[in-house]
């Protein structure tokens, strides 16, 4: 403890470089958090894909629809707790740059199912009470300023109402909440309402969500239905809701990786550079530390001196700049919709601040340990 | 003329020690080289993205979708409406049939090469007579035309490298319909070419579409006849469809994607090219701090501050231009014409596109390395200038 004013002084001694090496390491890790953020989004949640829900499709491609009687026999299976279905709207809020995800479900199956979508017991009541009703998620509710009573229209793409024109309308009768990671970026209205009123398609729907019991069934349950409708006009294909999601965002491709793995490199580079910045200043300083070896500090002394002077940089350039890009996230997504799950996992933040401590022992241990071995005489001799 | 000379004198000094000072010189160059990478890189994956979309369809061709639908999946227009659509004015004709081909499109999930347990979204077009002589940029490139009436294919060039069982020979498997593909074909770059064509009835029964289309390509009698065209259709009571130029359908269709990798882009960009100037920064100050005596002893020489400050700034400006040089080379390098493939959201299919560093993307890489050399050389360059002689000659 009494050397902190000495540890102190000599981070200060150029006061100039270490002033714009926190701020390389600031920015760095500034860049590191919006990053992981990125690369977290392009994963489209795939680590709160529930691992006890199923995912039937059309076998040829999800944009062909499935009748709406596989519900039944779906929930008669045994196994099965809960199967419930969804149909994708593809509605336009005013522009289609205002893009987000609209969805035709069953209010109850469907809240049963998603447990991590959190609702107010008296909003649900008042979603079954309303045929016209929708709920929607926090972030939406909060990127066009909707509140409950609103009253929202929606211009069709693929389903044209019965009464002409090609607008939809929905009350917002609820907002739901969830956990990070959880997408707060999408609407869910009735699909009754859409079925009784869509000119074409009646009885269709776009694919089932079912809940199992038990995790481990999860393959054998997915050949079981598959096998269920096999040779009908609308065959299927069961994967878990985690293979659904990862089948998505490899649809993506590799632009995300691509860019990511480019940003990452060049991230390591700036760490790199920021290291031997913070190395150079104690090589410098090497006939000081020599100085205090002869006035009887030991090796162990002096390499804790010198690597707690480069963590600290580290850590307080580091975590300033993990802050910065945590309260960045918190702002929401810049991109208006594009990334609807823009949160820095917490595992992403540990991992930083693992690299922040790597980067001060890395920095330090090396040149200290130089200094260290350095005979006495030697080191004072170099000026 | 004497300060220019100065200034020369002095800014060959520094180049000529720039090895001399070859650690500290390079955190700038390899900072600033970093930032032009990215840049250069991730703008290349858009401007390839974009030239893919761009370069598809014609201005003097329309495309006809139902009222309302933001994309030919979505769209959906009867037989019977098909056969009103063909009367229009404005449609060329050949004799008594007009160039107007209705089409529909279908997807179907087929693995990509690169990921062969993940199924893509693959789009399906199927075709009629009058498709291949609208499109006057089709070739067939392998193999041959489809037959009507059969259930052969022709491949898009470009989704044949991309997916599996799409070479000349193969069987594309889809639910119960099995397909032979007799051909590959190109349409300069461009949407269709991660395509497979198919006889627009064959379609309309494997997939229990009836006489039912979701789209019409019509080739207009010249650019102008668009309006007249637009306007007979639009004010036809029997119809409720929308028109537009097929060019500007193909256009609209990237704004997307490209505004997102564009955003993503600049924005980490920006910020490493904040990271850096720093970097600049500390390097042409510890190029001042180590030269004081020397830059102390030129100005006691009677060079005047403006030469020196010139001198210090050029030289980091110099830095700069090596890494961007290093930069957008390294990235041309790496990333010109990369095939790839992504999902386009509007349709939900996939289009596969080659990455693109254009001269136009390496002048800005190398614009914005300058930038960064001559931000991060401002404040030591001022030092230097403002540097007293005498202190500086007796430091160290």
């Amino acid at each position: 403890m009494k050397f902190i004013p000495l540890i102190w002084k000599n981070i200060w001694r150029r006061k100039f470089r270490t002033t714009f090496t926190l701020l390389s390491i600031f920015i760095a890790f500034v860049l590191f958090g919006i990053l992981m953020t990125i690369r977290y989004s392009f994963s489209f949640g795939v680590e709160i894909a529930g691992a006890d829900r199923l995912v039937l499709i059309h076998k040829v491609s999800l944009i062909m629809p499935l009748p709406v009687s596989y519900q039944a026999r779906l929930q008669q299976t045994s196994g099965v707790q809960v199967a419930s279905h969804q149909t994708w709207f593809g509605g336009i809020y005013q522009d289609p740059s205002n893009f987000f995800a609209n969805i035709a479900v069953e209010p109850e199956p469907f809240l049963k199912i998603y447990p991590e979508f959190i609702v107010p017991p008296a909003q649900v009541e008042a979603w079954r009470n309303d045929r016209q009703g929708a709920i929607i998620g926090r972030d939406l509710a909060e990127r066009f300023g909707w509140k409950i009573g609103d009253r929202v229209p929606l211009t069709a793409t693929i389903w044209l109402p019965k009464n002409g024109g090609t607008t939809w309308e929905f009350n917002v009768v609820g907002i739901y909440d969830g956990g990070d990671g959880v997408d707060k970026t999408q609407m869910f209205f009735r699909y009754d309402y859409l079925d009784e009123n869509r000119i074409q398609g009646e009885g269709q729907v776009g694919w089932y969500v079912v809940k199992i019991a038990d995790p481990a069934q999860a393959v054998d349950l997915g050949h079981t239905f598959d096998e269920m409708f096999a040779n009908s006009s609308a065959e299927t294909k069961t994967t878990t809701e985690k293979g659904f999601v990862e089948g998505f965002a490899k649809q993506i491709g590799d632009i995300g990786s691509i860019m990511i793995a480019i940003s990452s490199t060049v991230l390591f580079m700036f760490g790199l550079v920021a290291a031997s910045t913070m190395a150079q200043s104690v090589r410098e300083r090497t006939s000081e530390l020599a100085v205090l070896k002869t006035l009887g500090f030991s090796d162990s002394g002096i390499l804790g001196l010198v690597l707690t002077e480069s963590l600290f940089i580290a850590l307080t350039g580091g975590l300033l700049g993990l802050g910065l890009a945590w309260l960045f996230v918190q702002n929401g997504d810049p991109t208006n919709g594009m990334l609807p799950i823009f949160v820095l996992p917490t595992r992403d933040v540990l991992i930083g601040i693992g690299l922040m401590m790597l980067m001060g022992v890395l920095a330090g241990v090396m040149p200290a340990v130089a200094a260290m071995r350095l005979k006495i005489t030697d080191a004072l001799r170099r000026t | 003329m004497r300060w220019i000379a100065q200034t020369l004198a002095v800014l060959a000094l520094n180049i000529r020690t720039i090895p001399a000072r070859l650690s500290s010189s390079a955190v700038a160059i390899i900072g600033i080289a970093g930032v032009v990478v990215v840049f250069v890189s991730v703008l290349s994956i858009a401007a390839g993205f974009q030239a893919a979309m761009q370069s598809t369809g014609a201005p003097d061709r329309a495309l006809v979708l139902r009222s309302g639908a933001d994309s030919e999946m979505t769209s959906g227009l009867s037989g019977p409406d098909v056969e009103v659509i063909k009367q229009a004015p404005g449609i060329r004709r050949n004799g008594q049939t007009a160039l107007a081909a209705a089409e529909l499109m279908v997807i179907i999930d087929l693995p990509k090469l690169a990921t062969p347990d993940a199924p893509a979204n693959v789009p399906v077009r199927g075709i009629s007579a009058e498709s291949i002589p609208i499109r006057r940029e089709f070739s067939i490139v392998e193999g041959r035309m489809l037959e009507f009436g059969t259930n052969e294919v022709i491949a898009g060039r470009a989704a044949s490298g991309q997916f599996v069982t799409l070479k000349v020979g193969d069987t594309v498997v889809s639910g119960q319909n099995r397909w032979n593909v007799v051909g590959l074909f190109e349409t300069d770059g461009g949407v269709p070419e991660t395509e497979i064509w198919i006889d627009a009835r064959v379609l309309q029964g494997a997939y229990r579409r009836g006489n039912t289309y979701q789209s019409l390509l019509a080739q207009l009698d010249s650019y102008d006849s668009y309006d007249a065209f637009r306007d007979w259709l639009t004010s036809n009571p029997q119809l409720n469809v929308s028109i537009r130029r097929e060019n500007e359908y193909y256009a609209t269709q990237s704004q997307a994607l490209t505004r997102l990798i564009s955003t993503i882009g600049y924005g980490i960009a920006g910020l490493m090219g904040i990271g850096a100037i720093f970097g600049a920064i500390l390097t042409m100050y510890t190029a001042v701090a180590t030269r004081a005596r020397e830059i102390a002893t030129l100005r006691a020489l009677g060079f005047n501050t403006g030469s020196v400050l010139v001198s210090v700034l050029a030289e980091s400006m110099a830095l700069g231009l090596i890494g961007g040089a290093i930069g957008g080379t390294a990235a041309y390098l790496a990333f010109n014409g990369y095939q790839t493939s992504t999902m386009n959201f509007q349709t939900f299919s996939q289009v596969a596109f080659a990455f693109r560093v254009t001269p136009g993307l390496l002048a800005m890489g190398l614009f914005y390395a300058l930038m960064m050399g001559l931000v991060g050389g401002l404040f030591p360059a001022i030092r230097a200038a403002r540097l007293p002689i005498p202190m500086a000659l007796r430091e160290l």
